[in-house]
């Protein structure tokens, strides 16, 4: 009786650990949402992987591997990640991570949206500010190797659009380029405005 | 012993230059200056002004006729031609920057975009150099140039990127083809309804791959 009971538990444990992985039971899968959240919202400064773009994914994955994205942090956690990923398996994270749906993280400064929202639709010519919508997309949902910025959290935003600034991640053009002509406060209203942007199921 | 200090002091101030142009408020400080400009233009227009493919198409610039440029430029201001990022970027250009611009992206001969479907190039080949005569569809090349490369205020249409090409003949009345004096986008109404859809993508694709 005592043992059927303890089989009882043990399947019991085995059981509601699947059902945390219940969408795919891949090894690879697991290792991604050690940290970037159990259902890859994001967690903590590692970004959302939820509902982003498969072409994107991929390219990053093997931008990783290959160094090309050089970010301190890509340096510190993703370079080791994607040392020994094949081009397959990047494939299918990549495809089962843009089927899930994002949600925003909202944690940007509410105030300066407005501003963000200004720069990301009509750019600032004066001072040679791109207008971020005609790559990103109207509601910042990205387009096949161009990332979905909508929604994203505030700090990961901010972060990649500063060390753009400070020449990290060099080869991925045009985006030095239009990252070096955002002042700081330009920045922080982006990151603001995009950590707020909702997700439509239609794009 | 004068010409070595005018040689340091030379290099002194080289240095000072280039030290200052790395800095971030210079960049910024530059941006009334034509090379800031002409950066700017390239961020979205390609770094070679070959065009980019984001999530709207920028068509190429480079080798683009500088007359149709200028005419271009003062129709999204007027708003014949309705584009709301463009009409901020026209905005704030001065006609000699248009006109030193447009000299300069006449001049870039980068390798077209590419990326084009290849199952119908042989059609958008013949409506291109010969029309279609039975749907009212004059031969693209009697006015675009035999090589595509347009003429004054018609533009040049070699190299353009395909989803720009595919886009502008399907969207035509919608986004211009009101015309003026100097602009001649009106010509080009009949034709684009005259055309079908797979009829658009041929020769939008054929253009796409002319050098």
């Amino acid at each position: 009786m005592k043992l059927i009971k303890s089989t009882i538990a043990i399947l019991a444990i085995a059981f509601s650990a699947a059902g945390s992985l219940s969408a795919d039971e891949s090894l690879q899968v697991r290792n991604c949402t050690w940290c970037h959240g159990t259902s890859a919202q994001g967690f903590m400064r590692a970004p959302r992987l939820a509902g982003q773009r498969d072409q994107y994914i991929e390219n990053q994955l093997l931008s990783f591997k290959d160094h090309i994205r050089d970010n301190p942090r890509s340096q510190q956690y993703m370079w080791g990640a994607a040392a020994n990923l094949s081009p397959e398996t990047a494939h299918d994270l990549a495809a089962y991570f843009s089927t899930l749906p994002p949600n925003a993280a909202d944690d940007g400064d509410a105030t300066l949206a407005p501003a963000g929202r200004a720069i990301y639709e009509e750019g600032i010519a004066e001072s040679n500010v791109a207008a971020c919508v005609v790559c990103h997309g109207p509601n910042a949902e990205g387009v096949r190797e161009i990332p979905r910025l909508g929604g994203l959290s505030y700090s990961y935003l901010k972060e990649r659009l500063e060390q753009w600034g400070e020449g990290f991640h060099a080869a991925a053009g045009p985006m030095p380029q239009i990252a070096s002509t955002l002042s700081p406060n330009e920045i922080d209203s982006l990151a603001s405005y995009l950590s707020f942007v909702a997700y439509d199921s239609a794009q | 012993m004068k010409i070595i200090s005018l040689r340091l002091a030379l290099q002194t101030a080289i240095f000072a230059i280039v030290f200052a142009a790395a800095g971030r408020a210079e960049v910024r400080g530059a941006a009334e200056g034509l090379q800031g400009k002409l950066e700017y233009c390239k961020t979205c227009h390609g770094l070679q002004g070959q065009g980019y493919r984001g999530y709207y198409p920028m068509p190429r610039l480079a080798g683009q006729q500088p007359k149709y440029l200028e005419n271009q430029l003062r129709a999204f201001i007027e708003r014949r031609r309705t584009n709301p990022v463009m009409f901020n970027v026209a905005h704030v250009l001065t006609p000699s920057m248009v006109e030193a611009l447009a000299a300069h992206l006449r001049e870039l001969n980068p390798e077209p975009y590419g990326g084009a479907p290849r199952e119908s190039l042989a059609l958008g080949k013949t409506i291109f150099e010969q029309g279609l005569p039975e749907s009212n569809i004059p031969a693209c090349s009697a006015c675009h140039g035999p090589e595509a490369k347009g003429n004054n205020e018609i533009p040049r249409l070699a190299g353009q990127l395909f989803w720009y090409t595919e886009k502008a003949l399907t969207n035509w009345t919608k986004e211009r083809g009101q015309g003026s004096a100097q602009d001649t986008s009106a010509i080009m109404v009949p034709t684009t309804h005259n055309l079908n859809q797979s009829q658009i993508a041929a020769v939008a694709a054929y253009v796409s791959n002319l050098k």
